[in-house]
């Protein structure tokens, strides 16, 4: 029995996320004496690949070229793979490629999947995770009954154990052709924090009053260098794009730092950001529902703080 | 084109989540219960695509017991011309796939639309696997569709941007919201007509599940919030850097 890691890297370069998931996978193995093999699926350097050693990726394949186009494909890639290295566990990040690659490659071998998985199994023998439900209203343990399982890691539920091993680098080769999906365009930005790998998140709600207001959201975040989120009203609204929105119906994020703004704190709001360590609310209603899910609240207009927050902020970071 | 919208029955997002004694089960008791927001929204799309005359037929399907039916006529109230219940208790995602892709084989088709996840289990799994047991294409995490020339135009978010692609019919969508944005409430008139469109059900397939949930618990409680006067910020700064030690 063997432990499969997929991850892929961003721009050429690997992240926290990453890391993660590497120590995480070494862990696993490790406990479940097994060996860990690591697929890397995109563009890298070879130092970069290297890098992933210091997690104890001992054995690394890399297929060096961006792709991830058809998921019947990619799925068939790591089905294939899994089943000549005999793969028990296959441990996933739960970002958009894992959440559309996981199942698929389920069904293919007939492997029980745990998605957003918290942290490491509470015991192997039955195979047990943790995992939340009911957007974050309920936190489950879930068996995985079969011999070959998946699991997508939920970001930040682990961290990074440096575990420094000499890794074996080989090539992997794998063409892919889709002969049932064709690109027309892709607009992807390079060099942005993505939301849900973002640190700190500087998120607003309607108490920002409009569009032409998030300039000192923007500001605050620049000083931290933090991602910008929305809740959903605003979102609807078109004040800012959709991908920003936070919450049941949006994205599920989990920062270490969550600063929400004049977000009034309803429970749909609160199921995309109850994972974060420590949440600042502004509101001016000392009334609002996010003081209770807030670890520090300043009640107050936004209009009036929020430049003076990325003030203090701002002075802060550099020392004074 | 005929368009398939995999709806999920779930509690309403503001329910309070209790546990049978053992806490092995969920008590529904008392629960209200709504189509899962994201197959919610990919229905408003299919309507919105069938009222601009690009979609014939819009059959909505669900796996779950007969007491799953006024969701279901919600659904038929909004604008769907067909329904299909597959008469199982879902026991996991696996289960669920299956049971759809047993009772879709004998449908005609061109597009499946399932919603990323549902609000109860919150897996993102049963799109990808019933394509997967369909054996056709998939786009995931799909924030728009339009369809030219009987040709489905598909914008899908992926890490950092979107991209636009084409897939070959008959394919699966698992959409996001940005495919409708305010989903579409039933009219007098459509619920009137719901209760004469077809509701046909299927036996579902086997209760095999691949995972259990073996017990839950309530997530732990949030200390107190401490309040900073807005006047001194930079104790804000203070205490994120000394005592939560996150910047
Ligand atoms: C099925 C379903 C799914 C949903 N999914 C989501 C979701 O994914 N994400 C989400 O966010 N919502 C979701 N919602 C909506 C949710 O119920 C709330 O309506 C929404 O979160 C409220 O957004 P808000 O906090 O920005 O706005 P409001 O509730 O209007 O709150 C604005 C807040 O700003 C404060 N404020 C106003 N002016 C100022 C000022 N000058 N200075 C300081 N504070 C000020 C007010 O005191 C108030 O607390 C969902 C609802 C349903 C029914």
């Amino acid at each position: 029995m063997s432990v499969l890691v997929y991850i892929e890297p961003r721009e050429g370069k690997f992240n926290k996320s990453a890391f993660e998931l590497i120590s995480y996978g070494y862990t696993i193995a490790d406990a479940t004496k097994s060996k860990l093999h690591v697929l890397v699926a995109g563009e890298a350097s070879r130092e970069a690949v290297a890098e992933l050693g210091h997690y104890g990726a001992s054995e690394i394949r890399h297929l060096n070229k961006t792709q991830h186009l058809d998921d019947s494909v990619s799925s068939n890639m790591v089905a294939g793979l899994a089943e000549i290295i005999n793969a028990g566990i296959i441990i996933m990040p739960h970002n958009l490629t894992g959440r559309a690659i996981a199942p698929r490659l389920a069904v293919k071998l007939k492997a029980g999947y745990a998605s957003a998985v918290i942290g490491i199994p509470v015991s192997y023998e039955p195979f047990t995770v943790i995992k939340k439900a009911f957007s974050g209203k309920s936190i489950t343990k879930q068996v995985v009954k079969t011999s070959v399982k998946i699991v997508t890691l939920s970001q930040n539920t682990f961290g990074v154990i440096e575990n420094v091993v000499q890794p074996v680098i080989e090539d992997f080769n794998f063409t892919e052709t889709s002969h049932s999906i064709e690109v027309l365009s892709t607009d992807v930005q390079t060099g942005k924090v993505l939301l849900t790998e973002a640190e700190i998140i500087v998120s607003g709600g309607r108490g920002m009053r409009g569009p032409e207001n998030w300039k000192p959201l923007e500001d605050l975040a620049e000083v931290l260098g933090a991602a910008t989120a929305c809740s959903r009203p605003v979102s609807d609204e078109g004040w800012r794009p959709h991908h920003e929105h936070v919450g049941q119906t949006g994205k599920v994020v989990a920062p270490t730092l969550y600063f929400a703004l004049g977000i009034s704190g309803a429970i749909q709001h609160l199921a995309g950001i109850n994972s974060s360590k420590v949440i600042v609310a502004v509101n001016k209603d000392p009334e609002a529902p996010i003081f209770s899910a807030a670890d520090y609240g300043v009640v107050g207009d936004l209009q009036i703080i929020l430049p003076r927050m990325t003030e203090v902020f701002r002075k802060y970071k550099s020392g004074i | 084109m005929n368009i398939i919208v995999c709806i999920s029955n779930v509690p309403d997002t503001t329910t309070r989540i209790k546990y049978k004694p053992g806490n092995k089960d969920v008590d529904y008791t008392g629960v209200q219960w709504i189509i899962n927001p994201w197959d919610e929204l990919a229905l408003t799309r299919a309507i919105e695509l069938k009222e601009a005359g690009t979609v014939k037929k819009i059959t909505v399907i669900t796996v779950a017991k007969a007491d799953a039916e006024p969701t279901i006529r919600k659904a038929l109230a909004s604008g769907a011309d067909e329904a299909i219940r597959v008469d199982a208790s879902p026991v996991d995602a696996w289960n669920t796939a299956l049971n759809l892709a047993e009772a879709l084989k004998n449908e005609q088709f061109d597009l499946v639309i399932c919603g990323v996840e549902s609000s109860d289990y919150n897996n993102w799994s049963v799109g990808g696997m019933l394509a997967e047991m369909l054996r056709i294409p998939s786009v995931s995490a799909v924030t728009s569709l339009q369809i030219e020339n009987s040709k489905p135009i598909i914008t899908r978010e992926v890490d950092g941007g979107r991209q636009q692609v084409s897939i070959k019919l008959p394919g699966l969508l698992i959409v996001q919201k940005g495919i409708a944005i305010v989903p579409r409430i039933p009219s007098m008139r459509g619920i009137m007509s719901a209760r004469t469109k077809p509701l046909k059900v299927v036996t579902g397939v086997s209760g095999e599940s691949l995972i259990e949930i073996v017990d839950y618990e309530a997530p732990p409680q949030k200390s107190s919030c401490k309040i900073i006067d807005s006047e001194n910020l930079e104790m804000l700064a203070e205490l994120l850097h000394t005592e939560a030690r996150v910047i």
